[in-house]
């Protein structure tokens, strides 16, 4: 029952997302731009650009990611969904953690596969090259959930977008200095295995925290 | 043993309580400052290395330690909203935010001003203690803006409850990544202040201003409570009585 339950909120989430794929293609769009941003301020030397690269890339995909989230629920809160959720019988944040992972899905991996293209195009080489999807696989998820806890927690809200930046952005800094931390070591060749160990602690804790996190947002937001 | 605290549920009996401890309680605050400043700024012994400009430590630590003792009183309160739905534990979230921002932005500000003849400059980006008390002001910032963005008071405690718990969990995790931050890129080459604990006569004072800003918080902390309560249950019974008795 519950595991259907799951099952079906996932399928529905990622079908949504498919018939909706013009809007998911916006923060890969929103990536690239940004990223071509940076050339233009910083100017058009390769070796400054390459040498901030990775810090550069990280924020980037952290923007993208923050931006992401700001709707994940609105739509079931104007459907009723979450009162059915509420009501089914069902832990809410079981349900919290099916929508979580369709939410990490459909957003963090499009930006993972994109990551080692914008290296590339940055200059990243080697080793760095794919260190960088491989933080980005282990920290956008994080940035994600935590993203939709701040929509949670904001849900309903007028004008919850800046309200959003300023809670969830305490909790980005440390994915961002492992993350970038990480690329960076490879970069300059010293080791960045305890970085990437530290990135996939937060991952599991996220993990296992915000599903609860969620349900306690949505139930103190909704009564 | 639950008896004794029954009247923390009762926002009137609370008022009333409150509202007799508070005088001894301010003059017991304003005392103790006088003497813990006093020996910490007149009695102890100066640094051998920092002279007499170690004194601030004497304001500025325990400023730090109650921006983060103030930051688990919060969710403390906010645990207890959202379990027992305890209107005095509701208000207490928010005057909890105001004063442990307060708390965060002194130790701040006197910590620059510490740094600026120990270091040369105001701001250090390689001392993980300064980074991360600007990340918990934020923190604060984010409850603030939160509770202040629900027009509903008891619904605004709750959902920046939430918010609060998950801060808890947030504040070792930047304090210690802010450190290995530091460690990797500067190594120990950053100046770091041991703390006086080699001397008891500059540990005394400082721990015992501790325990006074300990007691200023929860000195004022009452008061607000009181004024909070009074403000959203001005059409109770209590109230009349209040006004009327």
């Amino acid at each position: 029952m519950m595991g259907r339950a799951f099952a079906s909120l996932l399928r529905r989430e990622a079908l949504l997302a498919w018939r909706r794929r013009g809007q998911q293609v916006q923060p890969l769009l929103f990536y690239v731009l940004v990223m071509l941003l940076f050339p233009l301020g910083i100017g058009p030397e390769s070796a400054q650009l390459a040498a901030l690269a990775p810090s550069l890339l990280w924020i980037t995909a952290l923007l993208a990611a923050l931006l992401a989230p700001g709707a994940l629920f609105a739509t079931d809160l104007d459907e009723g969904g979450i009162e059915v959720w509420m009501t089914c019988g069902m832990p809410l944040s079981w349900l919290a953690l099916a929508k979580l992972l369709a939410h990490a899905l459909v957003v963090a991996l499009p930006l993972v596969l994109l990551s080692p293209l914008l290296g590339a195009w940055f200059g990243l080489r080697g080793e760095a090259l794919w260190m960088l999807p491989a933080t980005m696989a282990l920290g956008l998820p994080v940035l994600c959930w935590v993203g939709a806890l701040g929509a949670a927690l904001t849900l309903g809200l007028p004008r919850g977008g800046m309200l959003l930046a300023l809670i969830v952005l305490p909790f980005y800094m440390p994915v961002l200095l492992f993350g970038s931390g990480a690329v960076h070591a490879a970069l300059a060749g010293r080791p960045a295995g305890g970085a990437l160990m530290l990135l996939g602690a937060l991952a599991c804790l996220a993990l296992s925290l915000v599903p609860l996190a969620v349900a306690g947002a949505l139930r103190a937001s909704q009564e | 043993m639950f008896q004794r605290f029954a009247f923390l549920a009762s926002p009137g009996k609370f008022y009333a309580i409150a509202g007799a401890w508070l005088p001894w309680l301010s003059a017991l605050t304003a005392l103790g400052f006088a003497v813990g400043l006093y020996w910490g700024l007149r009695v102890a012994p100066p640094d051998y290395q920092q002279g007499e400009a170690y004194r601030i430590i004497y304001v500025h630590v325990p400023a730090a330690w109650l921006s983060l003792f103030v930051y688990v009183a919060m969710a403390g309160a906010g645990a207890v909203a959202l379990v027992w739905r305890v209107k005095l534990a509701e208000a207490a979230v928010y005057e909890c935010a105001v004063l442990g921002a307060s708390f965060t932005a002194l130790a701040l500000a006197t910590g620059m001003l510490w740094g600026k003849p120990m270091w040369g400059t105001w701001w250090q980006w390689g001392d993980a203690r300064l980074v991360s008390e600007l990340i918990l002001l934020f923190l604060y910032f984010g409850v603030l803006g939160l509770h202040n963005a629900i027009a509903d008071p008891r619904k605004a405690a709750r959902v920046a409850a939430v918010l609060a718990l998950a801060g808890v969990v947030n504040v070792p995790i930047v304090h210690y990544s802010v450190e290995w931050w530091n460690t990797l890129h500067q190594g120990a080459t950053v100046a770091k202040f041991s703390a006086p604990s080699a001397h008891a006569s500059m540990l005394w004072p400082l721990l015992f201003m501790g325990g006074m800003y300990l007691l200023y918080f929860a000195t004022v902390l009452l008061a607000r409570l009181r004024m909070r309560l009074l403000e959203r249950e001005a059409d109770r019974q209590w109230v009349r009585e209040l006004q009327h008795g």
